[in-house]
């Protein structure tokens, strides 16, 4: 049993202008100490997927399928009391956004030492001394000074770095990270990452690291799942996905990032159109609009979760296609995949 | 074009005064005594981190602002009040970096991008107006038909795209891009990036162009500079940077950038910046990143480092080099 499994799982939002599928059918496992990233692009579903583990939507947002499982445990659908109990406790997240999450009427000190010593077994003098560490250790400059001060006289900087410590203060076992260093400079992100690891290693912590970054994701993940318009379109360990990528999506979004380590100016490839729009989907595919391999096929059927090695799923035609070649798939009378 | 740049910054100073306290205000030194220039044609890239001074250095030449000192020089001639800057504000154009508040949402994209057009007297007639929108408008890859549209129905990319558009209405010489990419998925950054450099080649621009990322600036600049607290602690050719970073803040800020490859990921090393930049309100004395260096001396806090040329056309500012 993993620690964290995810099966199929749907969250729609039901706006005014119709149903949106934001999270449509993504299922992963997570085991104790394993560093998990979501990548893709803005409103593919990486925080409406996170929010839905942890069960903090808010309406028109609803899971409305699927089953979340925490040690076994099934969370959605879950009473309140037992939901709020894994949050914070078990399982904690950094939103993208730090405004939202500190309050204003206590001091960071305060905030940081209430969740040491609720969620660890360190005393009052412990939890102190833990909280200028972990402040420090985010990169806060004078971090004793910082312990008096309240979140709304840093800066939105500092308040991220705060949330940051705030969230591994508690010493989780699974931390939801939801582009947590996008609004920072790369030598505090470094220096996060770090810390990061740090206790992944320390403390068997499990990460499901959100970003849009594949730099970042290649420098702490050990799988990776590729999401585009709700779906999982690939999902392998970090090696299979950087250099055995299978789903266009996937290979797309590596050919359109300037390598940093080349001499040559060489013209970046592009992913052509337009970004998605998730009040207009299309019937197949949701990338074919942009693929450039797309088959007749991909425009009008949506193409299943396919094993293209051990621990590597591709949902794409053309994988599929290729598996009928080399006979190592069939097709059922309905069109479906039999491996 | 005359002059062997296009642009010559020399010694650009911007102080800013800012409330400290009950009835006391302090000089906040944005940019302090920098120095650079660009030919026809090139593009520099700027790079640190945020609050170092790059967005204002990119405002200040452009003379957005009252700068506290020195010179900026365009084709050989010094912009001053006057005819000298009539003339700058036709030749040199700014893009700005968030696409969602740069554009006007009551005004129709045709409108935006003619701004310039109108501000300068550019067009004849109606129809040479809208000639000349409708070029502007397929340069940047999109159809005239959307000229009548507003900004608001735009995606991101859709809309750095009209702000590039606005900024080439007047014909310029030289852009200044402040962070053109940095709010677009990577999908749509690469289509961006292409058709920047596309345009630069058709119209032989020169850019200056602001980023936070380093493997984007590397890859659009022929040369690189380094700001740190408002100042300019390295400049060389894009490939020299990168390859032998002399300054310690320039070794630290590149190896810091996460590498999109998990193996060389694994193997790299990195150089940990302790802590945070200091405030621009009390830089430390001397070298401004003595504080968090890790080669930093006695002697590092008593003047500040020059920018010295230490192989041709490689600048640092560091008296350990
Ligand atoms: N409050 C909301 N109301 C309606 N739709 C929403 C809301 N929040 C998210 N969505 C939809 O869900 C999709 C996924 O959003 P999100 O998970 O935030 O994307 P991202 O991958 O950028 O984190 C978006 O494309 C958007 O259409
Ligand atoms: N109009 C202003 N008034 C006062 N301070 C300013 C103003 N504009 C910028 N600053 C300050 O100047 C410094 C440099 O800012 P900026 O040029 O925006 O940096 P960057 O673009 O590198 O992030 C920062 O400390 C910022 O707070
Ligand atoms: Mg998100
Ligand atoms: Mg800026």
């Amino acid at each position: 049993m993993a620690l964290l499994e995810v099966r199929d799982l749907k969250t729609s939002f039901f706006t005014p202008m119709g149903e949106i599928k934001a999270v449509d059918g993504v299922s992963f496992d997570l085991d104790k100490g394993r560093v998990l990233g979501i990548v893709g692009e803005s409103g593919s579903g990486k925080s409406v997927s996170a929010y839905s583990i942890l069960q903090i939507l808010t309406p028109p947002g609803k899971v409305v399928g699927g089953s979340v499982k925490f040690n076994g445990d099934e969370l959605v659908g879950a009473s309140e009391k037992k939901i709020r109990d894994i949050r914070g406790n078990r399982i904690s997240i950094i939103f993208q956004d730090p405004m939202t999450s500190l309050t204003p009427v206590f001091t960071i000190g305060n905030q940081l030492m209430e969740a040491i010593l609720l969620h660890t077994d360190r005393n009052k003098k412990e939890a102190r001394a833990r909280a200028v560490e972990m402040l420090g250790l985010v990169g806060i400059n004078d971090p004793e000074r910082r312990m008096g001060q309240y979140s709304f006289e840093l800066s939105g900087g500092m308040r991220q770095r705060v949330m940051i410590a705030m969230a591994l203060a508690c010493e989780p076992d699974i931390l939801i990270a939801d582009e947590p260093t996008t609004a920072l400079d790369v030598t505090i992100q470094a220096q996060i990452i770090e810390l990061m690891t740090e206790l992944q290693h320390k403390l068997g912590m499990a990460i499901i690291m959100i970003t849009h970054d594949l730099g970042v994701i290649a420098s702490i993940c050990d799988e990776v799942i590729v999401m585009y318009a709700g779906k999982v379109c690939e999902r392998g360990t970090a090696d299979q996905i950087f250099y055995n990528p299978k789903h266009e999506y996937t290979k797309g979004l590596l050919r359109s990032i300037p390598n940093i380590e080349s001499d040559d100016k060489e013209r970046l490839i592009p992913i052509s159109g337009m970004p998605l729009d998730m009040l207009h989907m299309p019937a197949g595919c949701a990338f074919a609009p942009r693929c450039d391999r797309a088959m007749k096929i991909c425009l009008t059927s949506q193409p299943q979760e396919y094993f293209v090695a051990q621990d590597h799923i591709s949902a794409c035609w053309v994988n599929i296609q290729e598996g009928i070649q080399s006979g190592l798939i069939k097709l059922d009378e309905n069109g479906g995949v039999k491996v | 074009m005359s002059a062997e740049y296009i642009l010559e910054v020399k010694n650009l100073k911007q102080y800013f005064p800012v409330t400290t306290g009950f009835m006391k205000t302090t000089l906040l030194k944005a940019v302090d005594d920098v120095s650079f220039s660009i030919k026809p044609g090139e593009t520099l890239g700027m790079v640190g981190e945020s609050g170092c001074g790059k967005t204002t250095v990119g405002r200040s030449l452009m003379h957005l602002y009252h700068k506290t000192g020195g010179d900026v020089f365009f084709d050989g001639i010094k912009i001053e009040k006057g005819a000298t800057l009539a003339a700058f504000r036709k030749r040199a154009q700014i893009v700005f970096q968030d696409p969602y508040s740069s554009l006007n949402p009551r005004m129709t994209v045709g409108d935006i991008i003619a701004e310039p057009i109108d501000v300068h007297r550019l067009a004849a007639s109606k129809k040479d107006r809208d000639a000349r929108i409708g070029e502007l408008i397929q340069m940047v890859g999109l159809s005239s038909e959307q000229a009548t549209r507003y900004a608001h129905e735009f995606s991101g990319g859709q809309r750095q795209r009209i702000g590039i558009a606005r900024a080439l209405a007047s014909n310029p010489d030289f852009i200044v891009a402040d962070e053109p990419v940095s709010a677009l998925d990577v999908s749509i950054q690469a289509q961006v990036i292409n058709m920047l450099e596309d345009l630069q080649d058709k119209l032989k621009l020169a850019y200056l162009l602001i980023a936070h990322d380093l493997s984007v600036v590397k890859h659009i600049s022929n040369r690189i500079a380094v700001m740190y607290l408002g100042k300019l602690v390295e400049l060389a050719p894009a490939n020299e940077l990168h390859r032998h970073p002399a300054h310690p803040y320039t070794q630290a800020l590149l190896s810091a950038v996460p590498i999109p490859d998990p193996q060389k990921s694994r193997e790299s090393k990195r150089i940990m910046l302790s802590g945070d930049v200091p405030s621009p309100l009390n830089a430390p004395s001397g070298c401004a990143f003595r504080t968090r260096c890790a080669m930093a001396g006695a002697s590092c806090a008593e003047a500040v480092p020059p920018l010295r040329e230490i192989a041709p056309g490689h600048f640092a500012a560091c008296v350990k080099i």
